[in-house]
């Protein structure tokens, strides 16, 4: 058997009536691209919300290194390396882009119980932050204030955050949310850099970009996944074309 | 000149922090001995609204019972000298341990809401000290404690002169401006101020923000309650009046005046606040109405408070010159 990273199993949520998840089963292997695609309303932004620990599942297992996290907190779940980006832009707006991967950084340097050594003489802490600023291209962007940059730019900064993580694995939630076709490439070559050396899991509306990056596919559709395969064999499901590619994809 | 402060606003306050350091001495001189002692409370004031400021500028907790602070420093030292105790490292261990353990308690609960019931929520905890010390005949009840002596630190000058006491308040505001400068810009201050603008997204990078909160509010409170040991030290008589939601009301209106979430901005706020409180009190019995109308005035035109003020007009100089 492959070397699962992550391992999620029957998880179920219900809102009210409705089941959003319903009997999910997932293994992300190591070292691997995967991606969950499905239409509006699948429950693609709900699923990552359960794996990151905002949303507690009603049942079901999720194991991420060995272990289950399924009882941790969002901020341990962090901790313990499995960061995450958010599909509604989700930075620190009134802080420079710098300031914002640095806290990135500091949130997996130990506790932030110190009160008085300045931050901005924290070498380690702004090294690391530059690099990660540097790997999605916005070094030169550092002392702008976030909400001053393009939306491209803060979508590349929420990448930016989870990499300061130093995760171990990446949940990215919509990363390409919102771009234009430009903004979307430099993204897409963006993950393409990190593949093979960070666990991914992406959540994407994208199809074209999926399929560019990809190892494996999952078809999510109203919370029950249909299918789990690579690119070409999912491209060629039949039963995944009726659900959710349709005529434009035929 | 290399050694003057960058901007309009930093040199403004330099300039104020040199006139506090000698206003013992220029009020002595123009022969004004009242004013010391005007100064000696609006500085007391201005710790505790400093302390306010913190959680509520930096952190984004904005608590509306914060008096309750100043009310336990005082009983304090209120009710230790009512047992014939005047050594003042008792006063303050007493002041800093009660308030740490009130504000960790009821700060636990509170911090688990947020906006109207957070306000809500710390004000009905003031509320309660408010009535626990309306009900204590032994210290006072209603009608206050009075405070026969001030604290007693044989190590350094005696509170019991105004210009002792003054330069005790002096020292400690200097301090406590020192101290919420390198908290705010340390990684505890960054956890903060991140917190108050996406608790989401610090949790997501791993912070758990509810106990950095709680640390920062239980902080604020035993700055709070230092002003407070100060303030029963300078009135020399304690009673639940200190405590109501509406002094509470009060501090948050300094903060406001001069600056939310700057470093000077309580000071200049509490300075102006209490300096047209007197002077409007001077003018006329229904001062009240009118300081309403200004404080209302403040809000809704002054933005960014007189630190705002400052900082904009430096801005309207530099475009015109």
């Amino acid at each position: 058997m492959a070397d699962h990273l992550l391992t999620v199993s029957h998880l179920h949520k219900h809102f009210g009536g409705i089941a959003a998840i319903d009997d999910v089963n997932l293994a992300v292997e190591q070292g691997q691209i995967h991606a969950v695609i499905g239409p509006n309303g699948a429950g693609k932004t709900t699923l990552i919300a359960q794996l990151s620990g905002q949303i507690k599942p009603d049942s079901g297992d999720i194991e991420f290194g060995g272990r289950s996290i399924v009882n941790y907190s969002m901020a341990r779940r962090a901790r313990a390396g499995l960061a995450r980006s958010f599909q509604i832009t989700s930075v620190l707006m009134p802080m420079t882009l710098l300031e914002n991967v640095m806290l990135a950084v500091q949130g997996s340097d130990g506790h932030s119980f110190r009160f008085w050594a300045p931050v901005n003489r924290d070498a380690r802490l702004k090294d690391a932050a530059l690099a990660s600023l540097a790997a999605v291209g916005l070094d030169d962007r550092a002392e702008q204030i976030a909400a001053n940059v393009s939306h491209g730019e803060q979508r590349q900064l929420e990448v930016a955050m989870a990499l300061a993580m130093k995760p171990r694995m990446l949940l990215l939630d919509e990363p390409m949310a919102g771009m234009g076709k430009e903004e979307g490439g430099a993204m897409v070559e963006i993950l393409n850099r990190l593949k093979g050396k960070l666990t991914i899991l992406l959540v994407e509306h994208d199809m074209d970009a999926v399929f560019s990056m990809a190892d494996k596919l999952s078809v999510l559709v109203n919370g029950h996944i249909i299918a789990t395969d690579s690119v070409d064999n999912i491209r060629n499901n039949s039963e995944v074309q009726k659900a959710y590619l349709g005529d434009s994809h035929a | 000149m290399k050694w003057l402060p960058a901007t309009l606003a930093a040199r403004v306050y330099a300039l104020l922090l040199l006139v506090l350091a000698f206003a013992p001495l220029i009020f002595e001189w123009i022969d004004q001995p009242f004013y010391l002692d005007l100064l000696s409370r609006a500085l007391i004031l201005a710790i505790a609204v400093i302390s306010l400021n913190l959680i509520l500028g930096f952190g984004g907790m904005v608590s509306l019972g914060h008096a309750a602070y100043l009310g336990i420093g005082a009983y304090c030292v209120g009710i230790a000298s009512y047992y014939d105790f005047y050594n003042g490292w008792l006063h303050l261990a007493l002041a800093l341990s009660v308030s740490a353990i009130f504000a960790l308690l009821t700060g636990a609960v509170s911090l688990r809401t947020k906006g109207v019931y957070f306000i809500m929520i710390t004000m009905a905890f003031s509320q309660m000290v408010y009535f626990t010390f309306l009900s204590l005949e032994e210290y006072g009840a209603d009608d206050g404690l009075v405070i026969y002596s001030r604290s007693e630190f044989p190590e350094f000058i005696s509170m019991d002169s105004s210009a002792g006491l003054y330069y005790w308040v002096f020292a400690l505001l200097l301090a406590s401006l020192f101290f919420v400068y390198r908290l705010v810009h340390a990684r505890f201050g960054r956890v903060i101020v991140g917190s108050r603008f996406n608790e989401q997204r610090m949790q997501a990078l791993g912070f758990n923000t509810y106990r950095y909160r709680l640390t920062c509010y239980v902080i604020s409170a035993m700055m709070c309650s230092l002003a407070g040991m100060l303030l029963g030290n300078f009135t020399g008589f304690i009673s639940p009046d200190m405590i109501g939601w509406a002094r509470s009301g009060e501090l948050i209106f300094m903060v406001i005046i001069g600056g939310v979430a700057t470093f000077f901005g309580p000071l200049v706020g509490t300075l102006a606040f209490v300096v047209l409180e007197e002077a409007l009190s001077a003018i006329t019995v229904y001062w009240h109405l009118i300081f309403g109308l200004l404080l209302v005035a403040l809000v809704l035109f002054g933005k960014g408070g007189i630190h705002g003020w400052l900082s904009r007009l430096e801005r309207k100089v530099a475009d015109h010159g």
